[in-house]
């Protein structure tokens, strides 16, 4: 049987530009054709800004690679179209199970709290993800959208000028060049456009290998996520049982440092290994096996000039919390709004900068928790691993212990606060809806709240009055009016009011919050408007 | 809770001393350090705030002994 990542889904193609004279010139070039490139390029084309994707390769990834894709990308790919597919297909999963040596030491329970359409997580093979991420790109293209994803195209030269970017293509019938406004690089850790560049990318090396195998059995083991450090099948290292739709089971073994990887990977040494942990009766069939090591760091600006990096091409960090690929996607979801707004002449420039400062302390986050979690699966010293050890035993007969267990804090989107983009905020409303925070979902009617914010600028009221329609310098604000009648479960009053009898919240096209106030004031939120989009501050009009 | 106590606070120090030797007795020292490990993360829950916690680890520290024939 033919895999879908053994499948050319957009297989290499002449392009008219191949025979053009001179090169031509597109609004955005996004360079690399993974989750974040495809959902970048598909949030742009749904913006009708025309896209052209370049990526050496004409498949999804090989393996399964990222699996883990958390709440808030889920609630991403809604508003990019896509994300419904994801959770069909995807295996949901709330248990989490820790064991220590031959021991369970405790388990867990993530309990979603209630009220959210998504779950807080679902297992799926990072090639069913860009799978449906192609579908969703051609579905786009079907309906006329400016997208044009161009396989078997490697760029092999960056002429990076003050108003745009020169690129070099090698494809099957030899180079050509084009030029972009603006580059999207989403081409991964290894970025080569990076490289071309002459950037940084500097950080901690974490001195280890992980055999990662991808096994297909009828299995008795529960759709739980299980975890053991020191098992006996692996003594001294640690080892992750997940699983994955389609039967498929995903398998980390820690395996050190001093290892010769070629000999690792074969399967006469990984089927026994495997047999260790699953029991010698197993019966099972390697789909994909694969080493890693990893590294946690960023580059030191993910925005240079007309070159914009993200996803792992940007900030790279070790796999436990599942802050890769869910990182990512909240980076272009930072991105393409202020990009448009930017190329359309209603922003200035600089409020790309805030996409550096946002994202950069986003990635500071994921770096910090994902170290954190390496260091606690992986001790560096005598002293980590008794300190480890003792949390371990300690957490086995007491509750107290168990949150220090770290076996990878999974991937939350990042609040952005001190955001130059963030106006004001209201004491006494709840924290977790302050500026800069992400929207939280809410049982709204028959419906979600996220399905009603995004894309724009909205005013979104609850129990408070406001204009429909209000336009900011060329900037629309469209009134989303809810009340707190919308939803009896009480969830959007938690969520958004907390003490206060009414809101007023300013929500940006990334659905997080912009501002937020208890009653309406047209001259304050003129102001806030131009704040979130990087406006002069001369701009702001006072009040009359 | 609010700060470190870093005067004379235990209930009749000599029997806690000794309780400390006792838990100790007869361990080899990888179970003897683990065991201050464990001694180490119960205590710190029972004082919970971080602010102290912080300060007892800089208390911690700045006792340490330079003399290079100890180190």
């Amino acid at each position: 049987m033919t895999k879908i990542f053994e499948t050319p889904l957009y297989p290499y193609e002449r392009s008219a530009d191949q025979d053009a004279a001179e090169p031509v010139r597109h609004p955005v070039v996004v360079i690399g054709a993974g989750p974040i490139g495809l959902a970048a390029a598909i949030d742009l084309a749904r913006h009708d800004v025309p896209v052209v994707i370049l990526d050496e390769n004409d498949k999804v990834s090989w393996g399964s690679r990222a699996i883990c894709f958390a709440k808030r990308p889920l609630e991403i790919l809604d508003r990019l179209g896509c994300g419904q597919e994801m959770v069909d297909k995807g295996v949901q999963w709330n248990l989490g199970k820790v064991f220590f040596g031959d021991r369970k030491v405790y388990d867990f329970n993530l309990l979603p709290e209630e009220g959210h359409h998504r779950p807080a997580f679902i297992n799926l093979q990072q090639y069913y993800f860009e799978e449906y991420l192609v579908n969703r790109a051609r579905a786009l293209e079907a309906e006329g959208k400016p997208i044009d994803l161009r396989g078997g195209s490697k760029v092999t030269a960056v002429e990076a000028k003050d108003d745009g970017v020169l690129l070099t293509v090698e494809t099957p019938d030899g180079p050509y060049r084009i030029a972009a406004d603006w580059v999207i690089a989403c081409d991964g850790a290894g970025s080569p456009v990076r490289s071309m560049m002459g950037l940084d990318f500097v950080g901690r090396v974490f001195e280890d290998n992980f055999l990662i195998a991808d096994v297909v059995m009828e299995a008795g083991f529960p759709t739980e996520r299980w975890f053991w450090f020191d098992p006996p099948f692996n003594k001294g290292q640690s080892a992750l049982l997940h699983k994955q739709p389609d039967n498929v089971w995903r398998i980390d073994l820690q395996l050190g440092w001093d290892i010769d990887k070629e000999k690792e990977k074969k399967p006469e040494n990984v089927i026994p290994r495997l047999k260790a942990m699953l029991g010698e009766d197993a019966k099972f069939e390697l789909e994909w096996v694969s080493i890693y090591t990893f590294q946690c760091r960023r580059m030191e600006k993910f925005r240079h000039g007309r070159v914009i990096f993200a996803g792992d091409a940007a900030h790279q960090v070790s796999p436990f919390g599942a802050r890769g690929a869910n990182s990512g996607l909240q980076d272009t979801d930072n991105l393409i709004w202020k990009l448009k707004l930017v190329m359309e002449g209603k922003a200035p420039e600089t409020l790309l900068d805030s996409y550096d400062a946002e994202r950069v302390h986003a990635a500071d986050e994921n770096i910090l928790n994902s170290s954190r979690s390496t260091d606690f699966i992986t001790p560096k010293s005598d002293q980590s691993r008794i300190f480890r050890d003792a949390v371990l035993d300690l957490a086995e007969h007491f509750e107290f212990a168990r949150p220090i267990v770290n076996s990878g804090r999974l991937s939350v989107p990042a609040t952005y606060d001190g955001s130059p983009l963030n106006g004001p905020d209201v004491a006494g409303m709840p924290d977790r809806t302050r500026p800069g925070a992400p929207a939280v979902d809410a049982p709204i009617g028959n419906g979600w709240l996220l399905s009603r914010l995004g894309d724009r600028f909205q005013l979104m009221t609850i129990d408070a009055d406001a204009p429909d329609r209000i336009d900011v310098e060329g900037i629309e604000v469209e009134r989303l009016e809810l009340s707190t009648n919308d939803d009896p479960s009480g969830a959007l009053a938690e969520r958004y009011l907390g003490d206060a009898q009414a809101g007023i919240y300013l929500m940006r096209p990334d659905q997080h919050v912009a501002a937020r106030w208890t009653k309406f004031n047209e001259a304050e939120l003129r102001s806030a408007v131009n704040t979130a989009t990087g406006a002069l501050s001369n701009r702001v009009e006072t009040p009359d | 809770m609010s700060e470190l106590t870093l005067k004379a606070n235990i209930d009749r120090p000599d029997d806690f001393y000794a309780d400390l030797l006792a838990a100790h007795e007869g361990l080899p020292k990888a179970q003897s350090d683990a065991l201050n490990a464990r001694l180490i993360l119960v205590l710190a829950n029972q004082v919970g705030d971080r602010e102290v916690l912080k300060d007892a680890l800089a208390a911690a520290k700045q006792a340490m002994h330079r003399d290079p024939a100890r180190s």
